[in-house]
């Protein structure tokens, strides 16, 4: 079908490859990108909050076109126990600022829009076209890729793996191994549709004022996971995940949980009545640094979920993945324009580059985090949330008893839960991870 | 009639979605067994599609056309042989409205 041989081919149109195939476009250079949904985005999921920083490094006037929801002014924390949360909310009138920070999306149209600002400056882009086989050359060497579409493979220089979290090609070709259950969440998320002037008043927000509400606690029944709830503008995402392995030992159903979330008191009022207009799932890498497969070989670099490149404390992936993708066009073009062959030894420079960004960085500063979630997480998801709000009642509800009775009550109900010494670890355990 | 009868159904949850279904190629199928792992098992509860289910007789059996292609099961089973997981043909599958 396409005899021509091209400088790269990027698999996938989502955050890691719509970037790699704009920055290497937008340079000249010649791309074909692969996407095997119908449009861009029609087999993406995210929660999901975009972060302009990261985009304008690509795009620096991309306010002006893309499809953005909401721009973020505030952030809640919610630890939850069955009934009740504790929460944490920061709100801040200076993130009404002309230049947004973040903004919530949704991802079938923004991914639309990103890859049509690559198809401007020449990708070629193929939809409903699966990669089902890399070629690689009798030193190992990829030389190209063989589609589900009929024709022989398409050949190019470099081949970038953008393919998502659950990507075959790299891990059929053993580039990169299958994702380990403890190493990537499962999360669910509804759709919930609502006139804006609903989700206004019920977010205390307007005009295109958005808020995210992240939230921990009993919602995950003692699993490492988390809940969320974002604005949209005239919809409110929410979702619920969890580790794979936890769910497999618990035998919990992800739909069940979600259910009970959206019954929980403090978020069914903010969706009540609302029309649910999709249902989706999708796995997140939370392996974190440690779980970073190999990420470039002879002819080939691996971007975005694909790399396992993911912050779960931070709940930031859509910006490494473009960051990744971006970083990778670079490197892929200073190594084409040196007329250099992409052998591993060159493509290490995305890796050198990326070592040296935000990406790799922060991955490193919290490379025992998940280590720690996993292990403790009954503690950190069941015992405390339930304390805290033990705690947080026996401080505001008046009933006649001493307020020192109350307070001893409380000190005594974390000593029993923890023992003084599971306290204190608990805490030099978590101040060691999050260094 | 318990709580759980408040909770929409899966079967519920996946007509809100759009499907380009495949019809007759299955793009997940399991092998054939005589008892299922634990992890295989296991996916009657967590597959967020309800894909899978467990017949009278024990074995586990799949109807992948509600799939969410998250890939969970594939995490879980495809390591040991139990199941064989595919994308669909290029355009079908689930198609998402909003992702």
């Amino acid at each position: 079908m396409i005899q021509e041989k091209f400088d790269a081919i990027v698999i996938g149109a989502g955050m890691a490859g719509n970037a790699a195939a704009y920055t290497m476009a937008s340079r000249g250079l010649k791309v074909l990108q692969l996407e095997r949904g119908e449009y861009p985005g029609s087999k993406n999921v995210q929660g999901g909050i975009l972060y302009a920083d990261m985009v304008e490094k690509i795009i620096p006037e991309f306010r002006n076109e893309a499809p953005l929801e909401r721009r973020l002014i505030e952030q809640r924390f919610w630890f939850m126990s069955d009934n009740a949360h504790t929460g944490m909310h920061y709100r801040n009138d200076d993130f009404n600022e002309e230049k947004g920070n973040r903004y919530t999306i949704i991802r079938s149209q923004f991914d639309r829009w990103f890859a049509k600002q690559g198809q401007a400056k020449g990708v070629l882009l193929l939809c409903e076209t699966t990669a089902v086989e890399l070629i690689q050359d009798p030193y190992g060497k990829v030389i190209g890729v063989r589609t589900d579409r009929s024709g022989g493979p398409i050949h190019a220089d470099v081949v970038v793996l953008a393919e998502g979290v659950n990507g075959l090609l790299g891990t059929r070709s053993e580039l990169r191994p299958r994702p380990q259950p403890s190493q990537v969440a499962l999360a669910v998320k509804e759709m919930h549709f609502l006139p804006a002037e609903v989700i206004e008043q019920r977010f205390n927000i307007k005009g295109d004022e958005g808020v995210v509400i992240e939230a921990a606690g009993t919602i995950s029944k003692g699993m490492a996971g988390m809940g969320f709830v974002y604005t949209n503008k005239e919809s409110v995402s929410v979702g619920l995940g969890c580790l794979v392995s936890d769910f497999a030992e618990n035998q919990t159903s992800p739909a069940h949980l979600l259910e009970l979330f959206k019954k929980h008191p403090s978020v069914a009022p903010l969706i009540a009545g609302s029309e649910v207009k999709e249902y989706a799932a999708h796995l997140i890498p939370e392996g974190g640094y440690k779980a970073i497969p190999k990420l470039f070989g002879n002819g080939y670099v691996i971007c975005g979920d694909a790399a396992q490149l993911n912050n779960a404390v931070h709940r930031e992936g859509s910006n490494l993945a473009m960051t990744s993708g971006r970083i990778a066009g670079e490197a892929i073009f200073q190594i084409k324009s040196r007329r250099d062959p992409f052998t591993a030894d060159n493509l290490a420079l995305y890796k050198q580059m990326l070592d040296e960004s935000f990406v790799i960085k922060d991955l490193k500063k919290y490379k025992d985090m998940p280590d720690l979630l996993h292990t403790q997480a009954s503690n950190l998801f069941l015992t405390y949330p339930q304390l805290v709000t033990k705690a947080m009642e026996n401080f505001v509800r008046v009933d006649g008893t001493p307020k020192i009775e109350k307070e001893k009550h409380t000190f005594s109900s974390f000593r029993k839960a923890r023992g003084a010494l599971g306290l204190l670890g608990d805490a030099v355990r978590f101040a060691r991870a999050w260094r | 009639m318990g709580i759980e009868a408040q909770f929409q159904k899966v079967e519920e949850k996946l007509y809100q979605n759009r499907y380009l279904v495949d019809a007759g190629q299955p793009h997940i199928k399991i092998a054939p067994h005589e008892k299922p792992s634990k992890n295989l098992l296991a996916m009657t509860h967590l597959c967020p599609a309800g894909c899978y289910s467990e017949a009278e007789t024990g074995q586990v059996e799949i109807a992948a056309d509600g799939c969410l292609e998250c890939g969970t099961c594939r995490v879980l089973c495809e390591p040991s042989g139990e199941i064989s997981w595919n994308y669909p043909r290029g355009g079908y599958g689930i198609l998402f409205k909003f992702g």
